[in-house]
């Protein structure tokens, strides 16, 4: 190990942020052809800062992930910047990759169920990478564990600890995934669909779980998933991503008031709503993803968008900053636009549009 | 499940929309998958035990024959006045052939060989098999492929003729008996390991390990084994009745160990048409024993794979 080993990077300065992507390409050679899953994303993230990473099946949020933590299959060819603490990080070789594993970023995964290994006891699990990355002697790693279960909220921690992840239930072992991926204080948490899995009132819990774990630790977060209900109230900014691209990108806040993709917006409706009456039917996308190896001319999103003009199918548009600081979106007639209006209005008369949510985002 | 609970799941059916309908619908998941059900399926049953209880015997038989008050099985004990073969009867159990050997000490010092060679087959198989078929299921890509195609081609070769080769240029011991059941072994267990590293290789706690910073040779060694292990050790079993019954074929062919007896080799003694006609126990006692080892360590395997798939659906 040398000094200029990514081990040794020192913890982010304050003004620094923690992780910068610049025009991040990941591709997979397939046998049909380049699959561009994620092409030519840019965002930062601050120290401490949460972002959620929000779009369908398919859209290259998963890949974003793993492309920065360096976690893809060998058929993958990146390009673009990856800069964690200051340092590049893209296209390290997994040697060096190794020291930041779990001690400076970590991950959690969708499937509780199986991201456990099931013949070890929940304690092992925890205390091997403290044990690993901290050089702890079996009782302080113990010891630590137990804090760990405490800080995610698992009662008598010290009984998990001799337990077999099948003996938890769902949720429980979410906690204890989250405790393993905090367990060597990670500057960065990657939680990848953290609550897909689990049945409505954990998710909550886990997603608070996972927020004051942030500020505890002043810990940056990226939350991936496909719910915008699930980052509303527990991410700083949002990053909504469709065919691999960044479409928008904005302050939670400023995004909710004010987005202006139209597909956000599809996204946005297709959230079930508590005051809709029982049977009603789910608002739902039209359409399929884009096939990310032959993606359609100009705007990805154009073949599904039903506020789509003539220009969008010809010309891809670039992403723009909007009028409120970070906020940015890649779309010719966003919402708000008088194309958009005229057209909106048009849709509401034909009633395909549910009036209740339909209307300009302001 | 009470009455409660009862009621409550089935009104959730009416109203499956609301928030007490979801509530209930995930109790009502609970309890079909509750442990009431998975305890029926996780007994290994009467027959399991039987079976255990077999193999226990013959390897107890087996390990201590040199101590139990048998005949030797090389010794001649004629009966004054009395031309062998004996049929079975107070002094020869299971008879005694036409050289006056006692068949029931000699299925006992057979059990000692056929068992050698079957488990360490296996052992040799597992070892070479096993861990070329993990290196090759975890990571995929060239090794994989030179692994497979090596596994391929050792399936492909004719059984026989490397049995053959191999004892013609090396000799007829037990060493070499087993190595050439072993060699045969390894591409069967090493696909089946291969497979099952597989299936364990893309669940998300291999990819965890590895975000902590955990390295291939831990991941394989901490992670992946202990699971692949378990299947494969029901797998074992099975392959150790292959072996045994491998071992038998060798010998029919002269081909098996040269100087104990095994129960291949006693079979082929017992097996000649005229001896079969007139001493049919010769030949029957062995394969009895076989047969019901054989049954038995395909039962338990049968078993054992069976129990521990049910502990995996579950998880």
């Amino acid at each position: 190990m040398t000094d200029a080993s990514p081990a040794h990077i020192t913890r982010a300065e304050s003004d620094q942020p923690l992780l910068v992507l610049d025009d991040l390409r990941t591709h997979f050679k397939t046998e049909r052809g380049l699959v561009r899953a994620v092409d030519g994303v840019s965002l930062t993230l601050a120290r401490g800062e949460s972002i959620g990473v929000v779009g369908e099946s398919g859209s290259g949020k998963t890949v974003l992930s793993r492309s920065i933590m360096g976690l893809l299959p060998s058929t993958a060819v990146t390009s673009g910047s990856v800069r964690f603490a200051g340092q590049e990080i893209l296209g390290l070789p997994t040697k060096q990759m190794r020291h930041l594993w779990g001690a400076e970023m970590s991950m959690v995964f969708q499937n509780p169920l199986n991201s456990l290994n099931p013949l070890m006891k929940v304690g092992k699990q925890i205390t091997e990478s403290l044990r690993l990355h901290l050089d702890m002697d079996k009782a302080n790693a113990k010891e630590t564990a137990i804090r760990l279960l405490r800080d995610v909220h698992i009662p008598e921690p010290e009984k998990r600890l001799d337990q077999y992840p099948h003996e938890l239930s769902g949720g429980m072992r979410q906690r204890v995934m989250i405790a393993i991926a905090l367990a060597c204080g990670p500057t960065l948490l990657f939680a990848d669909e953290p609550t897909t899995a689990l049945d409505v009132t954990v998710q909550a819990q886990i997603l608070d779980v996972i927020n004051e774990q942030r500020t505890d630790r002043n810990m940056s977060v990226v939350l991936v998933t496909h719910d915008l209900g699930v980052v509303a109230g527990h991410t700083d900014q949002i990053a909504v991503m469709y065919g691999g691209k960044l479409v928008e990108l904005a302050p939670t806040r400023t995004l909710f008031a004010n987005m202006k993709m139209p597909y956000t917006k599809s996204l946005m409706r297709s959230i079930p709503k508590i005051v809709d009456p029982s049977h009603t039917r789910l608002a739902t996308i039209p359409g399929r993803p884009p096939d990310l190896v032959n993606p359609p001319k100009g705007c990805n999103f154009a073949p599904r968008c039903a506020y789509a003009l003539d220009k969008c199918h010809h010309e891809e548009p670039p992403l723009t900053p909007a009028e409120e600081a970070g906020h940015s979106f890649a779309c010719w007639y966003p919402v708000g636009s008088p194309e958009f209006e005229a057209k909106d209005a048009e849709l509401i008369a034909a009633g395909e549009v549910p009036v209740s949510v339909a209307g300009g985002g302001a | 499940m009470s009455e409660f609970d009862k009621d409550v799941v089935e009104e959730s059916e009416h109203v499956p929309t609301d928030e007490l309908g979801l509530h209930t619908t995930y109790q009502h998941f609970e309890d079909e998958a509750g442990p009431d059900e998975t305890a029926e399926k996780r007994t290994l049953g009467i027959g399991f035990y039987l079976s255990v209880g077999w193999l226990i015997t013959i390897l107890a038989l087996a390990i201590l024959a040199p101590w139990l008050p048998i005949d030797d099985p090389k010794a001649i004990s004629i009966i004054p006045g009395e031309r062998p073969p004996y049929a079975p009867s107070s002094e020869f159990w299971f008879g005694a052939d036409q050289d006056a050997h006692d068949i029931f000490s000699r299925v006992i010092w057979g059990a000692r060989v056929s068992l050698t060679v079957g488990v360490s087959a296996i052992f040799f198989g597992m070892a070479i098999g096993g861990s070329f078929g993990m290196l090759a299921g975890y990571f995929r890509g060239r090794i994989d492929k030179v692994v497979s195609f090596v596994f391929i081609v050792l399936l492909s070769f004719p059984a026989l003729i490397l049995a053959i080769l191999m004892t013609a240029l090396l000799d007829r011991s037990l060493t070499t008996i087993s190595i050439v059941i072993g060699i045969l072994s390894v591409a069967p267990v090493g696909r089946v390991a291969r497979a099952t590293t597989i299936s364990f290789a893309d669940r998300e706690f291999v990819l965890a390990a590895r975000t902590l910073g955990a390295k291939n040779g831990r991941i394989i060694i901490r992670e992946l084994l202990p699971n692949v292990v378990i299947p494969m050790s029901a797998l074992a079993l099975l392959g150790i009745a292959v072996a045994i019954v491998a071992e038998g074929a060798l010998a029919f062919l002269g081909l098996s160990v040269e100087q104990d007896v095994t129960w291949g080799k006693l079979i082929l003694l017992g097996s000649g048409s005229r001896v079969l006609r007139e001493a049919p126990w010769i030949a029957l006692f062995p394969i009895l024993i076989l047969f019901l080892t054989v049954l038995s360590l395909n039962f338990a395997g049968d078993r054992l794979r069976s129990y521990f798939d049910v502990k995996e659906t579950s998880l």
